[in-house]
């Protein structure tokens, strides 16, 4: 039967073959995409979620992107603004984008600067929550110059002034369709949130909630030729696994988003031969962070796990590093990740200007080592095979994590490496909803950190990790009277951090801003107060037919849409 | 009878506003948070904004009095609109906001409904179908091949969980045999006979599942029921009066029989409104379960409290009807 329709289908191709040689929009026919994840709106500014801003982004898109290696595109914008070009401001302080001559709504009406400038005052509405309010920091105004020329404003000299209207998390939205929405009126806005009117290759037909979206070519896209396909459906939900079956196994989809599974079950399906899965490193590291504070709970709740209290051991860097040197990364990545993850000793390990190479000794294990640095700051290995020190107080501390099951198989791992070197670790995982949640109630949160070490990954959004690295500054560290919310997790506090980020800020040149950003990476390795695992990449799967799929770890995965095509 | 009736459901107001208090309590006190699932890049300040536009700075007491508010006055009002199609019937007013989408919940709960009713409702009007003949059989014919076969599928269905025999399937009749399809193609719609045969062959996997499971419990109810009647005084007259093997087991013993099953049945019914969340989310269908579970993963307030809040209503409901059909079939039953 399925070869009948096969050969039915080259036969159709062949006779076809004259018309399509042009590639018409549309002539791939229909796309199967599968989220495990699946889109409960199609607005990246009321929503976070990656799920969210990827499927948004087929039909909305930001003036530049960057591309799969992390350069800056422009997208809709005619050209990206520097100060070579004129573009940005000597001062720094304001950057103007033009638009691209004849773009078109999907509604058919022309995108003018109004749109852009609109985009911005919808998101830093004080009353919207707008989830991504963070790239509009720092600007003072959004000014319209003339209908295809805005200018932007900073409120200070912005050495990096690509945030506002750049990347999958700041596409422009249509002024028309959502004038009404902004601030508390957001929310009631169903019909702009699941149908928003785009630039996109893909309008939206139908919208489930939490289930599938329907797209169509968009019919007034800007490049006549494209988008390949016609249709698009977009499914989500399920899990991971069966995400990947039907891309590699069964044949049923042709894309797969996000394949968090062991490296031998995708090895596995990847024998099923209908499709590949691929993968890409963006900037997410697994690491261990170092409580730098004391998370004992004899301590009364004002001062556990704050700067009040600071750690009764982990204020030796000898044990720090101990801890890091007894670890196998090599191993962690085989068992974890396998083609998912690379070794990594940084914790900004991308892209290649911005990676630090002065750390690399953490890539070998050295339980010896640890050992010896342990025997120097007078832990002496007592009967049980659990280190005390000269007061008698034992080497055993708290290792937490979110449940999750690769998390766990490292936790089991480190735990049995610390145990060689004579440290004891409790491990405790705590579901990701309550870890990663920042309830100020919960004592189970990573903000909270009442436990002396705890696993986790994070990343930076784009190719700059100024905002990322500014994290770990003094004053910014979770603690009852900030309701216990804050970035820098692991209360680490050096003036001289703050000092070198504080240049960071003020550098515009770009090799000067890797030179720096290297440095401050150094600072947190060096002084062990982040033990970086593992560079995690993300793996997507392909079927075999599709073509044009460049994975995007920078921006939206979904970022080439419009060049993906149906091949034989 | 009828003010016996008149009095459960004036009874029942109360016992649903202690289930819809402690829900709320439930979930205002579980450690979950909306924000959880937002990337880790989204800074604290930005997350505090987001949570008091979600509604979440109030007092707990005065979010709950407003869903309270908008539950049984607003949300039904538009419902009746929306039925009757007189706009002017919905009462003007917020309504209850999912967290995640943004939109009101009552029109994802009704878009999701008939994908439950059709999936789970199918297995469980299948699973009564298996269930019953395979359970009288079994107690007519105690011990012979059929009630042991009947014991060991119910045995299976009973112990095997869902979430193994769901990838077993798709493993078997999705991966090696290629005979059904994995994903469940929610936007099908059939129009022709073909799209029919595709809908089947879609359902065919999780309403086997579920099935197996229904029949399972049934199945043993109805057995242990027969098995009971069997042995009672009145069998042995009717055998005595002359009458046929086909009146003693298919009038006398099986009337009987039913009261237990069909409260166990009537009990069933609000699980095929709540959908089999396990279920449901494995093979994809977009019913009310897999709504239910994604809405705790997210921390959705609002939907799963609405939803849980249905489904308590379904299930005193379905206890009082089950209640008042014991009285319609054994005539020794009197509430008055």
């Amino acid at each position: 039967m399925r070869t009948k329709f096969a050969l039915l289908g080259a036969v159709i191709a062949l006779a076809l073959m004259p018309m399509t040689a042009a590639a018409q929009r549309g002539s791939s026919g229909q796309l199967n995409i599968i989220y495990w994840q699946a889109p409960s709106i199609l607005n990246p500014y009321l929503s976070g979620g990656t799920k969210d801003v990827e499927s948004s982004n087929i039909v909305l898109e930001p003036l530049a992107r960057y591309n799969e290696v992390g350069e800056l595109v422009p997208w809709l914008a005619e050209s990206i603004p520097t100060v070579e070009n004129g573009g940005v401001s000597q001062d720094l302080t304001s950057i103007t984008w033009t638009l691209q001559e004849g773009l078109l709504w999907s509604d058919g009406t022309p995108v003018t600067s109004a749109d852009v400038a609109f985009t911005a005052q919808y998101c830093m509405d004080p009353e919207g929550g707008c989830a991504q309010l963070r790239v509009f920091n720092g600007v003072q105004s959004v000014d319209i110059v003339d209908d295809r020329t805005v200018t932007v404003q900073f409120d200070a000299p912005t050495p990096v002034p690509y945030g506002p209207f750049v990347s999958m998390a700041s596409p422009i939205i249509q002024q028309a369709q959502f004038a009404e929405c902004t601030g508390t009126r957001a929310p009631e806005c169903t019909d702009a949130n699941f149908y928003p009117i785009g630039t996109g290759p893909f309008t939206v037909v139908d919208f489930r909630p939490n289930d599938v979206i329907q797209f169509e070519a968009n019919q007034n896209y800007r490049d006549p030729m494209l988008p390949h396909f016609q249709t698009l459906t977009f499914k989500g939900g399920g899990d991971a696994a069966s995400a990947g079956r039907a891309v590699m196994e069964t044949g049923e989809m042709d894309y797969a988003w996000n394949l968090q599974l062991a490296p031998d079950v995708i090895a596995e399906m990847a024998q099923g031969g209908a499709g590949v899965p691929i993968s890409a490193f963006g900037t997410l590291v697994e690491r261990i962070e170092i409580n730098m504070t004391d998370p004992s709970p004899d301590l009364p709740p004002e001062t556990r796990s704050t700067r009040e209290a600071p750690h009764p051991f982990f204020s030796d860097i000898r044990v720090r590093q101990a801890l890091s040197m007894a670890i196998d990364r090599e191993l962690l990545v085989e068992i974890g990740y396998g083609a998912a993850g690379q070794v990594t000793c940084n914790l900004v390990p991308a892209p290649q200007a911005f990676a630090s190479d002065a750390n690399e000794s953490c890539r070998v294990q050295d339980l010896d080592g640890a050992r010896a640095l342990l025997d120097a700051a007078g832990w002496t290995v007592g009967g049980d095979g659990i280190r005390v020190n000269g007061d008698g107080r034992r080497l055993v501390i708290d290792y937490q994590t979110s449940t999750n099951a690769v998390r766990q198989d490292f936790q089991a791992l480190i735990q049995q490496w610390w145990r060689e070197i004579g440290v004891q670790a409790n491990l405790r995982n705590i579901n990701a909803s309550v870890f990663f949640g920042g309830d100020p109630g919960s004592p189970d949160t990573f903000q909270k950190f009442y436990a002396d070490v705890e696993m986790y990954a994070n990343l930076f959004t784009g190719t700059d990790p100024q905002q990322y690295l500014g994290a770990y500054r003094c004053g910014l560290e979770p603690r009852p009277d900030t309701q216990w919310q804050g970035e820098n997790i692991n209360r680490f506090c050096d003036p001289a951090y703050d000092a070198l980020h504080a240049e960071l800020t003020q550098t515009a040149s770009i090799s000067e801003r890797a030179r720096i950003a290297r440095e401050l990476n150094d600072i947190l390795i060096q002084n062990y107060v982040v033990i970086p695992l593992v560079h995690r990449g993300r793996v997507d799967a392909r079927a075999n037919s599709l073509a044009g799929v460049l994975l995007n770890t920078w921006d939206s995965g979904l970022w080439n849409i419009a060049d993906w095509r149906r091949v034989q | 009878m009828f003010t016996y009736t008149l009095r459960r459901l004036l009874l029942a107001i109360p016992t649903l506003l202690f289930i819809a208090l402690a829900i709320f309590l439930l979930l205002e006190l579980s450690p979950g948070d909306p924000m959880a699932d937002m990337p880790l890049t989204i800074p604290p300040e930005v997350r505090e904004q987001m949570r008091l536009a979600l509604g979440l700075g109030e007092a707990w007491y005065i979010r709950f009095y407003k869903w309270l508010y908008m539950f049984s006055i607003v949300e039904p009002s538009y419902v009746l609109a929306n039925m009757t199609g007189i706009e002017s019937l919905a009462v003007e007013g917020q309504r209850i906001i999912s967290f995640q989408t943004r939109s009101p919940v009552a029109d994802i709960v009704a878009q999701r409904l008939p994908q439950t009713l059709w999936v789970v409702g199918l297995s469980y009007i299948f699973g009564i179908l298996v269930a019953v003949p395979l359970g009288v059989y079994s107690a007519y014919r105690q011990y012979s091949w059929v009630d042991q076969l009947g014991a060991f599928v119910s045995m299976v269905g009973f112990s095997l969980p869902t979430f193994f025999t769901g990838p077993l399937l798709m493993l078997v009749f999705s991966i090696w045999l290629g005979w059904f399809p994995i994903i469940y193609d929610t936007t099908l719609v059939v129009d022709s006979l073909q799209d029919f045969g595709l809908q089947l062959r879609q359902m065919a996997m999780p309403v086997f599942v579920l099935t197996l499971y229904n029949a399972a419990q049934i199945n043993r109810f109805m057995r242990a029921a027969m098995l009971d009647n069997f042995t009672q005084d009145y069998v042995r007259t009717a055998r005595a009066k002359g009458m046929s093997e086909k009146v003693v087991v298919l009038v006398h013993v099986l009337r009987n029989s039913m009261i237990p099953v069909v409260t166990v049945i009537a009990l069933g019914i609000p699980t095929i409104f709540t959908g089999a969340i396990i279920t449901e989310q494995i093979f994809r269908v977009n019913g009310l379960g897999q709504l239910l579970i994604i809405a705790i993963y997210a921390s959705d307030f609002p939907m799963v409290l609405t939803l849980s809040m249905v489904f308590a209503i379904l299930i005193v409901g379905f206890n009082l009807i089950a209640d008042i059909l014991y009285a319609v079939l054994d005539p020794r039953i009197r509430y008055d």
